[in-house]
């Protein structure tokens, strides 16, 4: 019986089992190589060793975008997550009335394709006729330029992450809601405001689905691509206000067809990523309160 | 309602309401704004005008048809075809990512096997594998099977199952009653029997939250396209706007913005109809996982 067991739970885990291998594994073992060799795609690959590592730390893109890449991390992932905290609190308000088109208002941005959302945010930002420099008229504000201001390009960025936090907004939500109520019913009877409440109660209850979407974030956000390939590239290439980890990573393999050095980006970003996951799940040890536990 | 009453005063609900319009405006206006821009003419698009408006507004209808017309017969970005190779696809790989990725869930849920865990980590820790990572050696690998020049690259790897589907559904499959397995398997059912008799028509809800997800993501996808489909007449919606923004010479916003609204109106209806499923979907993933 268990024998029969262990070859039916095989076959129906096969499907994934199959793509796992050919989809995922073999991808990443190739590449592994790949990255020590030069391979321009239409010649075989050439074993280099350590060239195309040490060429990338020579590489003064390479540091631009690891810089660029960083620093909007380092301010997207604070601010979406505090957006998304605040405006989860809001919502799970007890007795709000129009939530549910509250809910759809803040969500419906995450449906929308990111090529569209670029194309929307390409025109807001236009610095001629864009409406936020429209807006700032009014007021008799001279707009930035700004998709052509060096110091204004991240900033851009993060703003339009920002509009995409609804399944973030959600995913709190619904952990907001599963805060038992006695929990709150005591800390008022310790005199607590709804500010403290949510600092003392809330957050320790919900920080497993902060950390969840913590790690989502930080993911995401080292992966940005398509913002700034519609909003900062044009025939010439990527500018350098707007360039980012993904962008020379797509430039190497499909521009300049260096297929060795894009596989080299590629596992570099996997450890990072693999390395700050496992930084966050370890703080989490202390921080992140389970219920249960 | 006395609930209400009792957590916030007369000022705080001022500020809480205040603070929700602000957020509603902020997430839905850039939308409006796309929709408003694609209703006017040339000029008054490009202009300093903050009306929604077309000015005078009754020549709005015309020239929406205006607008949505030159987009929809423009010569050389041809959204109709870009239209019809979405739909393939997506219809392709919903199928094939809903069915494959049960079939996975089910082999981990319902059958008691010793590999079982170690599958399921693993299939956790490929969620974290990001897609970029990849593209380079799955291009290789697609080019030695032969599907580059082909829509084969955007669907095919759908009927290899999901990792988030397969734990969202193996989520869902866990909280079906184990004794409804037992009274088929003595009404003599297979696994397969079981699977299509059972777990399936209860679980029509867990599939279509799949499903949706994944035609989402299939509609919305712009890099996988973008670096697998080589020949123009396999583009998709996504690679079309972006050519269609870039091609040479400068796209009239009004026009840019209506070849957008296109592009997005059929994710916003499918919203409108489903926009339940969708949020339980995805309080689903964060507070379970």
């Amino acid at each position: 019986m268990p024998r029969r067991d262990t070859i039916s739970g095989l076959l129906w885990s096969a499907p994934w089992l199959i793509g796992f291998v050919a989809f995922l594994l073999v991808p990443l073992s190739m590449s592994v190589y790949y990255s020590f060799t030069d391979y321009p795609l239409l010649k075989p690959p050439v074993w280099v060793g350590l060239d195309n590592y040490t060429g990338l730390l020579s590489d003064t893109r390479f540091w631009l975008v690891v810089r660029n890449t960083a620093i909007y991390s380092i301010i997207a992932i604070p601010v979406c997550t505090l957006a998304a905290l605040a405006v989860a609190a809001m919502l799970a308000t007890p007795g709000l009335r129009g939530r549910a088109f509250w809910t759809a208002a803040v969500f419906l941005p995450t449906l929308v394709p990111m090529m569209a959302t670029a194309m929307v945010w390409l025109w807001l930002y236009n610095a001629r006729y864009g409406l936020i420099n429209n807006l700032l008229g009014v007021v008799r504000i001279t707009g930035p330029n700004w998709l052509e201001d060096v110091a204004w390009a991240i900033p851009a960025i993060v703003l339009t992450s920002v509009w995409g936090i609804g399944q973030m907004i959600v995913v709190y939500v619904a952990a907001i809601n599963e805060v038992p109520g006695q929990l709150y019913e005591a800390a008022m009877l310790d005199g607590m405001g709804p500010v403290r409440r949510f600092i003392h109660v809330t957050l320790p209850m919900i920080s497993p689905a902060i950390l969840f979407n913590v790690i989502t974030l930080t993911i995401g956000s080292m992966q940005v691509f398509v913002m700034p390939y519609v909003l900062f590239r044009n025939e010439r290439g990527q500018r350098a206000a707007g360039d980012f980890y993904n962008l020379m990573l797509y430039d190497n393999a499909f521009v300049y067809q260096k297929f060795g050095v894009a596989s080299a980006m590629a596992w570099m970003q996997l450890l990072i990523v693999l390395a700050l996951t496992g930084v966050m799940l370890l703080a989490s040890k202390r921080l992140v309160h389970y219920r249960g536990s | 309602m006395s609930e209400s009453n009792t957590n916030l005063r007369g000022s705080a609900k001022i500020l809480l309401y205040a603070g929700l319009a602000l957020c509603a405006v902020f997430f839905l206006f850039p939308l409006v704004w796309m929709v408003a821009t694609s209703l006017k003419p040339e000029a008054q698009a490009a202009s300093a005008s903050l009306s929604l408006l077309p000015d005078p507004p009754s020549i709005l209808p015309g020239q929406a048809r205006e607008n949505y017309t030159a987009v929809w017969t423009d010569p050389s970005i041809t959204f109709p075809l870009y239209l019809r190779n979405t739909l393939i696809v997506a219809v392709l790989a919903v199928v094939g990512m809903t069915i494959s990725s049960a079939v996975a869930a089910y082999g981990l849920s319902r059958i008691q096997w010793p590999g079982r865990s170690a599958v399921f980590g693993t299939i956790l820790i490929t969620m974290m594998v990001p897609f970029p990572v990849l593209m380079v050696p799955l291009y290789i690998v697609f080019r030695e099977l032969g599907w580059i020049g082909s829509l084969k690259p955007l669907w095919v790897p759908a009927w290899f199952g999901g990792a988030f589907n397969i734990f969202l559904l193996r989520q869902f499959f866990m909280g079906i009653p184990k004794e409804l397995d037992e009274a088929a398997r003595l009404d003599g059912c297979s696994h397969w029997g079981i699977f299509w008799r059972v777990i399936v028509p209860l679980s029509k809800p867990a599939l279509a939250v799949v499903a949706l997800f994944h035609f989402i993501y299939v509609w919305n996808d712009f890099l996988a396209p973008l670096v697998f489909i080589t020949h123009r007449d396999q583009f998709t919606l996504a690679l079309g706007l972006q050519m269609y923004q870039a091609k040479a010479g400068l796209t009239p916003w009004n026009l840019l913005m209506a070849a957008s609204t296109l592009v997005v109106l059929p994710v916003l209806v499918l919203f409108l109809f489903t926009q339940q499923a969708f949020v339980r979907g995805i309080a689903t993933e964060g507070v379970k996982g």
